[in-house]
């Protein structure tokens, strides 16, 4: 079954037009590497799968059922995302990863937060490092780790790996070859499709706000 | 009368001194001239007529008419507060309920505890006083979370991201904003009688009062806006921060 099917979606917010009559399937466990020029509307396609915006034509299918009447929190709380510039929040690492529970009223699994952390390379220790004092690449580790908090049903990735150095970039590769190994839809936004032929299972080319090409991969 | 009392002579040579201030914006080049012309003349037209309404009103010792006269500084003040935050919808509304309360609130206390009488000529001058000051810290804080939402839209996305419903996501921005509404009252009571004489102290030393009772005003005067300016700044920025939002929780 598709678990996130556009269908002639547009965005064109004030008229200009971002995303142009977009048609296309995401099946569950599938994934896809999304490439394309800058500004052809790739962040804007992963805005639109993860809820933070609205297609102002066509519509959205999560799971068979339209976005547009489902509610978005309860939707986003399903979809780990995360940005190409990580942002994080609070004092400590710590403050990052329990934000997740905090916002869902939840108690903190402590175990799950360190295991997350060494997924990425980065150890317990880390939990009472100040957040100002880390590099470019430990705080999209942290960030990557922070979307994980709750498994999410999809995966969200744009340009997470372009601050990181070699060594850190096969460390998020293969965490999230992991995660769809374990049957989470990964969508990873890229500008280095190549790297991703290893991985994805399809490769989707956006120009213009147009999808241009669908390349099955496996 | 023991305090001052200016002569309409006395006013007319005081009146010079906007030539002073004519002088140094010819002299310096500044194009203030008409702006400076203009300024007088409003000030002197309107201070006469509200001398004029307020001597009518103080007349009338009417409680209606003073809750209308207060109704009205309100309905003003919220107008001008609103023009601050252009894109906040239903600021006006926002603006009216914020003051309103704020005021509402202070001057309860303040009448219910003795302080001052629920007439025109103590209402209508400590309302002015309540209400301006709400809207001054209703515009810093429309400003404020208006900047906020633009600068920190990256930090607000990625709190929905997570999970986070809209209060959530913007609380700090709330919080910032209410901060920078607050701020100007709080520290012009951590200077006042050091750095300055506030105009309600001077007046009533000018008018006769020992300065020791005139301190004593001031002080109410002081606490009365830091409470209106608080719950005016909570009200305002807690109705106002979802007109960042559509209908689908997500950032405009």
């Amino acid at each position: 079954m598709n678990q996130l099917e556009f269908c002639n979606v547009s965005y064109c917010p004030g008229g200009k037009k971002v995303l142009d009559a977009v048609s296309l399937a995401v099946a569950a466990g599938n994934y896809l590497a999304v490439t394309g020029p800058s500004g052809s509307g790739k962040s804007t396609f992963l805005r639109l799968c993860g809820c933070l915006a609205s297609p102002t034509g066509g519509s959205i299918l999560y799971d068979g059922v339209d976005m547009a009447g489902q509610d978005s929190v309860a939707v986003r709380r399903r979809i780990g995302f995360c940005f190409q510039t990580p942002i994080l929040f609070g004092d400590t690492v710590e403050d990052n990863l329990i934000y997740p529970y905090y916002v869902r009223r939840q108690k903190v699994d402590r175990m799950r937060i360190v295991k997350l952390l060494e997924l990425f390379n980065l150890g317990g220790q880390y939990l009472e490092f100040p957040v100002r004092n880390l590099s470019g690449g430990e705080k999209q580790r942290i960030a990557l780790a922070r979307a994980l908090v709750f498994r999410p049903e999809i995966l969200l990735l744009d340009e997470v790996t372009s601050a990181l150095d070699e060594d850190n970039m096969q460390t998020v590769e293969q965490a999230v070859a992991g995660l769809h190994a374990d049957g989470v839809t990964v969508i990873w936004v890229t500008h280095t499709p190549a790297r991703s032929r290893g991985y994805a299972d399809t490769l989707l080319t956006i120009e213009n706000g147009c999808v241009v090409s669908q390349e099955a991969l496996k | 009368m023991n305090g001052a009392a200016i002569g309409t002579g006395s006013l007319l040579i005081v009146s010079s001194l906007v030539f002073v201030a004519l002088l140094f914006s010819w002299s310096q080049k500044l194009k203030l001239e008409k702006e400076i012309f203009i300024g007088a003349v409003r000030a002197v037209l309107q201070l006469v007529l509200v001398g004029y309404v307020l001597q009518y009103i103080f007349g009338l010792k009417s409680s209606a008419f003073t809750t209308l006269f207060v109704f009205f500084m309100v309905l003003n003040a919220a107008y001008n507060a609103a023009s601050r935050g252009k894109n906040i919808k239903y600021g006006f509304l926002f603006s009216f309920v914020a003051i309103a309360v704020g005021a509402a609130v202070t001057l309860s206390v303040l009448v219910l505890s003795g302080a001052i009488m629920y007439t025109p000529s103590q209402i209508i001058p400590v309302s002015g006083m309540i209400v301006s000051n709400a809207m001054v810290a209703l515009g810093l804080c429309y400003r404020q979370i208006t900047a906020d939402f633009k600068s920190r839209r990256d930090e607000v996305e990625t709190r929905l991201a997570l999970g986070a419903d809209v209060l959530p996501a913007s609380i700090d921005i709330i919080r910032d904003a209410i901060r920078t509404g607050m701020i100007p009252t709080i520290d012009s009571a951590k200077t006042v009688g050091i750095v300055s004489l506030p105009g309600m102290m001077t007046g009533l030393i000018l008018a006769g009062t020992s300065p020791v009772q005139a301190v004593r005003y001031q002080i109410m005067v002081t606490f009365m806006l830091l409470s209106t300016t608080a719950i005016s700044s909570f009200i305002a920025c807690y109705l106002a921060y979802r007109s960042f939002y559509n209908g689908r929780k997500q950032l405009i």
